[in-house]
């Protein structure tokens, strides 16, 4: 069993789910049946195949555990993969909410199931596989390649302005991702290898500090676009509100994650001088992110929207802990990651089922659900306080953290940022009143039934680990905690060195 | 006497290859002329055979790189690589065009002989080993061209296009013979391996800095690289698909291969000089491409804009000026014209009822008519924009970092934005076929288009699979010139 390609299996899995669906003929209702259960069961599979490596996992190493080689592009580019105790949490992530949205797609796409499926499962394979690739190759193959069938997934089965929202989120994250590929040919060509590990051990030597520093700024632009950082994070919003339920779920559950992720395996380890030296740069864009998009959240008429922009306040955490530098902020970051996938892909779900029976998002439409839909109520409560983080909900373990990760590097970014908090409570708490408390006056709401359960089975078990994780974080936490502190102890020796290097006058 | 019996045979069988297609193309007019115009389809399919046993023979005659003609036709590992691609290449535009010319009554026989005749001329161009071979080659390559861009003589279009083409093509081979006769001026020489030795012995002149500015011009003009690029969107716009299909695939091969073949073997040590016309023309290509592609409706006309832009892609490779940029334009180039192959195959399947239709806007709602056709379409186009995984993207990757390896980092960077700029033109098709409404359906697809694109689109798209085998060809060939 050891020897099994385990990481292997489970990245290019729900590949042959697509191409078992594509063999599917007709397009009757059968059909779409068929193919909807092909799909549900690829990505089921894949999960349980998913922990597996959960099992075997060794948490009291920090090296890349399941490592796999092969030969592939000549040179010395090749074919690696392995996890470590940062990616495997984001994997298990990955495989766990995918049958979440096949089910939350169960009905509510009705046109092109069998395209829509295809596009969700190689989706499935291309995130799995950013995680998992240890060339940098390979990744950045991975990265790129994720844009196409979100194209079209936002393209085809979209809201109105599809089109735009499509075209702006492939070419927003395009643009930033192609100066990143320049970076990664200028560090293959100076190290001599693509093997991530590899570059992790020796980059900080062989990169120097003016190359850190371009090499940096251009994983940055890849990065901060696709997390999304404050002042790029436009196309989020578009993007959300126009992409289905599923791909909603999936943008802010995983596709966020990749640059957060990208920040943690690339520039901290990779360009620790640089990331030092831009550290309070991110703070500052971090706070502002936090603090203003959650004043902008405060004036959204649209459900999505304000959850679209509560995710890139919450990704301003994410950041703020990352570039922190030490353990606490980044056990926080990579907690926030795996909490907020859960909560806004949860949160995101819930606008489904509302949106499903009502056919709008507009905050206005909707007023006194509880009356109607008591069950509902009581979820979208827990996915709300989660995401304002409250003690007890998984958001208040990562927000914590990362505020103090961030105070002890710097106190007026975490003082700032704690408002957000703040603020975050006044969004999420408004619009839980606006659209869950009251009276139930408008006419259209009155025949509004409750969820059901199929709906039931998506929320509760969200619901359960969203508290679950909140009162015991430990299992996620334990997973990262070698090599956060691996990671954190390179970084501050490598930023140790550099400065008595520079505080030793050349003679 | 005695020198005579001395003298070494000639050997014939470097050249072999084009006397297989110059004998055959000679024994099918025969055979054309004395059974008019009813025997084009045999005379396709005969013409076909020999593209195919010409790329074969490239292949068998393997080994040890070879001349003739003392020194003036060589066939080494660069010109093996290119030559197999040019003849197969030019074998499917040969399969793209039956069918299409004989339902726009434009089956002739000559076509495929003035294939096989431009095919001979790119055989001898991409083995120049001397100016006068290049010219010869060029010269073959292009008057066979001039006439095939106008072979709808009924359509005002179609004789506009080889009408422009001729008299630009005639103008830019003018620029090419006034840089060559220049350059041996300068150097005493004609051959390749000579003028570099000629270069290394003294300083550069500016006299031959100006013959290299002239001959550069003339095969920039061949590849279609701004400024020279004028001629491209009305030729490729005004001639028939599988016409444009032709000329977008083998001439491009061929012209590419000599440019890097001249500069890189036979102007070493002027490396600064033509490093700088290249980056220059590589920019603007590359710029070119993706800004005046977006505004056009007419697909061909946009596949034009394309050819440029990705023009500008491959010169980055030689712009870097060592093997692994060579190598890179090797790769470039054969991925390239994979995915225009199968691009057009689309293009010349896209008919509705008896009429050949080509604006983009044709397309709307593909993916619900024909979602094969759609799909392998999209694939293509994602590739041609250079999204990974499909094979455009690593065509762009080995360019690009030879680019970076030879530290032109400014090139590199305008190189990428452009991508981006030019991957919104690429999507907008995408977006026609899979998010608008449908527009009525296409005719049916002849089997040969069909497989030519579906083949096409899964080399794109498994290219990621198994890459090896391309790479290391590209990186033989690229050996072959350093």
């Amino acid at each position: 069993m050891s020897n099994a390609p385990i990481l292997s299996i489970i990245t290019f899995l729900p590949l042959l789910g697509a191409a078992l669906i594509l063999m599917v003929r007709g397009d009757d209702e059968a059909a779409k049946r068929n193919i909807r259960m092909i799909a549900l069961f690829a990505t089921l599979v894949t999960f349980g195949l998913s922990l597996i490596p959960v099992w075997l996992f060794n948490p009291a190493t920090a090296e890349f555990q399941f490592v796999e080689r092969a030969a592939w592009l000549g040179g010395v580019i090749s074919y690696r993969m392995g996890v470590d105790g940062i990616s495997l949490p984001l994997v298990i992530l990955t495989t766990f909410l995918m049958p979440f949205c096949i089910l939350a797609s169960w009905v509510s796409i009705e046109k092109r199931v069998k395209e829509y499926m295809i596009a969700f499962l190689v989706l499935e394979t291309l995130m799995i596989g950013v995680f998992c690739a240890l060339d940098i190759v390979l990744f950045y193959l991975f990265f790129e390649a994720g844009l196409i069938p979100m194209f079209l997934i936002i393209g085809i089965w979209g809201g109105k302005r599809r089109v735009y929202a499509a075209y702006k989120f492939f070419l927003y994250t395009l643009l930033g991702s192609v100066l990143m590929l320049l970076a990664i040919m200028a560090m293959i060509f100076a190290a001599g290898t693509s093997d991530i590990a590899e570059l992790i051990k020796t980059g900080p030597q062989i990169f120097s500090r003016d190359m850190q520093f371009w090499l940096w700024l251009a994983f940055f632009a890849s990065f901060a676009v696709k997390m999304p950082m404050w002042p790029v994070h436009t196309w989020l919003p578009d993007a959300h509100v126009e992409a289905p339920t599923a791909g909603s779920v999936i943008l802010a559950g995983v596709l966020l994650k990749m640059g957060g992720y990208g920040f943690l395996r690339f520039s901290l380890p990779m360009f620790p001088e640089a990331s030092a030296f831009f550290a309070p740069f991110v703070f500052t864009l971090s706070v502002i992110a936090i603090i203003y998009t959650s004043l902008v959240a405060l004036m959204q008429e649209d459900i999505k929207k304000l959850i679209a922009y509560s995710s890139v306040a919450h990704m301003g955490f994410v950041t703020m802990g990352i570039f922190a530098g030490n353990a606490e902020g980044i056990q926080g970051a990579v907690f926030q990651m795996i909490s907020h996938g859960i909560v806004s892909g949860a949160l995101f779900l819930c606008v489904g089922v509302v949106y499903d029976r009502m056919h709008t998002r507009e905050i206005a439409a909707y007023g006194g659900l509880v009356n109607r839909m008591p069950i509902y109520a009581v979820i979208f409560m827990v996915f709300t306080m989660a995401n304002v983080g409250l003690p007890g909900t998984s958001g208040f373990v990562g927000e914590f953290l990362t505020l103090m990760g961030t105070f002890k590097s710097s106190t007026i970014a975490a003082f700032l940022a704690t408002t957000g908090v703040i603020l975050s409570a006044g969004y999420a708490l408004w619009l839980y009143r606006q659209v869950v408390w009251g009276e139930l006056t408008k006419p259209s709401l009155k025949g509004i039934a409750d969820v059901d359960r199929r709906e039931l089975t998506i929320l509760v078990p969200l619901v359960v680990l969203t508290i679950f994780f909140g009162v015991y974080p430990r299992p996620i936490l334990a997973t990262s905690e070698v090599a956060v502190n691996a990671l954190v102890e390179s970084y501050k020796q490598a930023n140790g060195a550099a400065r008595t290097a520079a505080a030793v006058p050349p003679r | 006497m005695v020198s005579t019996m001395n003298a070494p045979v000639l050997d014939l069988v470097p050249i072999l290859p084009e006397l297989i297609l110059a004998l055959g193309a000679m024994a099918l007019l025969m055979y054309g002329v004395f059974t008019g115009d009813r025997s084009a389809r045999t005379v396709t399919v005969g013409a076909i055979v020999l593209l195919v046993a010409a790329a074969v023979t490239v292949m068998l005659i393997g080994g040890t790189p070879r001349s003739a003609f003392n020194g003036s036709f060589l066939l080494d590992g660069f010109a093996r690589f290119m030559k197999v691609l040019a003849f197969l290449g030019a074998a499917v535009a040969l399969v793209l065009s039956q069918d299409f010319l004989r339902r726009e009554r434009i089956e002739k026989f000559e076509f495929p002989i003035l294939i096989l005749l431009s095919t001979t001329g790119m055989g001898v161009l991409i083995s120049a080993g001397d100016l006068i071979a290049l010219y010869m080659g060029l010269e073959l390559m292009s008057l066979a061209l001039y006439v095939i861009a106008s072979i709808h003589r009924d359509n005002a279009k179609s004789t506009e296009a080889g009408l422009k083409y001729f008299v630009l093509g005639a103008l830019s081979s003018g620029m090419l013979l006034y840089g060559c006769s220049l350059i041996y001026g300068f150097t005493g020489t004609v051959q390749l391996a000579g003028i570099a030795a000629a270069l290394k012995a003294g300083p550069i002149s500016l006299g031959l800095v100006f013959g290299l500015v002239f001959l550069i011009a003339g095969m920039a003009f061949k590849v279609s690289a701004v400024p020279f690029h004028m001629w491209t969107p009305d030729v490729y716009e005004g001639a028939p698909s599988p016409v444009t299909a032709f000329f977008a695939a083998a001439p491009k091969v061929a012209a590419i291969a000599i440019f890097a073949r001249v500069l890189v073997t036979g102007f070493p040590a002027a490396t600064q000089q033509w490093q700088q016309i290249v980056v220059f023309v590589s920019v603007g290509s590359m710029l070119l491409g993706a800004f005046a592609a977006i505004g056009q409706t007419n697909i061909k006309r946009l596949m034009a804009y394309s050819s440029i832009g990705h023009m500008g892609f491959a010169l980055v490779g030689l712009a870097a000026g060592t093997a692994a940029g060579v190598q890179g334009v090797a790769a470039y180039i054969a991925i390239y014209m994979i995915m225009t192959l199968g691009t057009f195959a689309c293009i010349i399947a896209m008919r509705r009822g008896d009429e050949a239709v080509e604006t983009i806007d044709d397309l709307a709602g593909l993916s619900r008519t024909n979602p094969l056709m759609a799909a392998a379409l999209a694939a293509l186009l994602f590739s041609l924009a250079g999204i990974p995984p499909l094979a455009g993207f690593f065509a762009k990757w080995y360019v690009f970092s030879a680019a970076i390896e030879a530290k032109l980092y400014t090139l590199a960077v305008i190189g990428v934005l452009s991508s981006v700029v030019g991957c919104y033109y690429y999507l907008r098709i995408v977006k026609l076929m899979y998010f608008d409404e449908p527009a009525p359906a296409f005719s049916p697809v002849r089997i040969e288009l069909k497989t030519v694109l579906v083949a096409s689109a899964l080399f794109n798209t498994l290219f990621v699979i198994y890459p090896a085998p391309l790479v290391a060809a590209a990186a033989a060939a690229a050996r072959a010139l350093f």
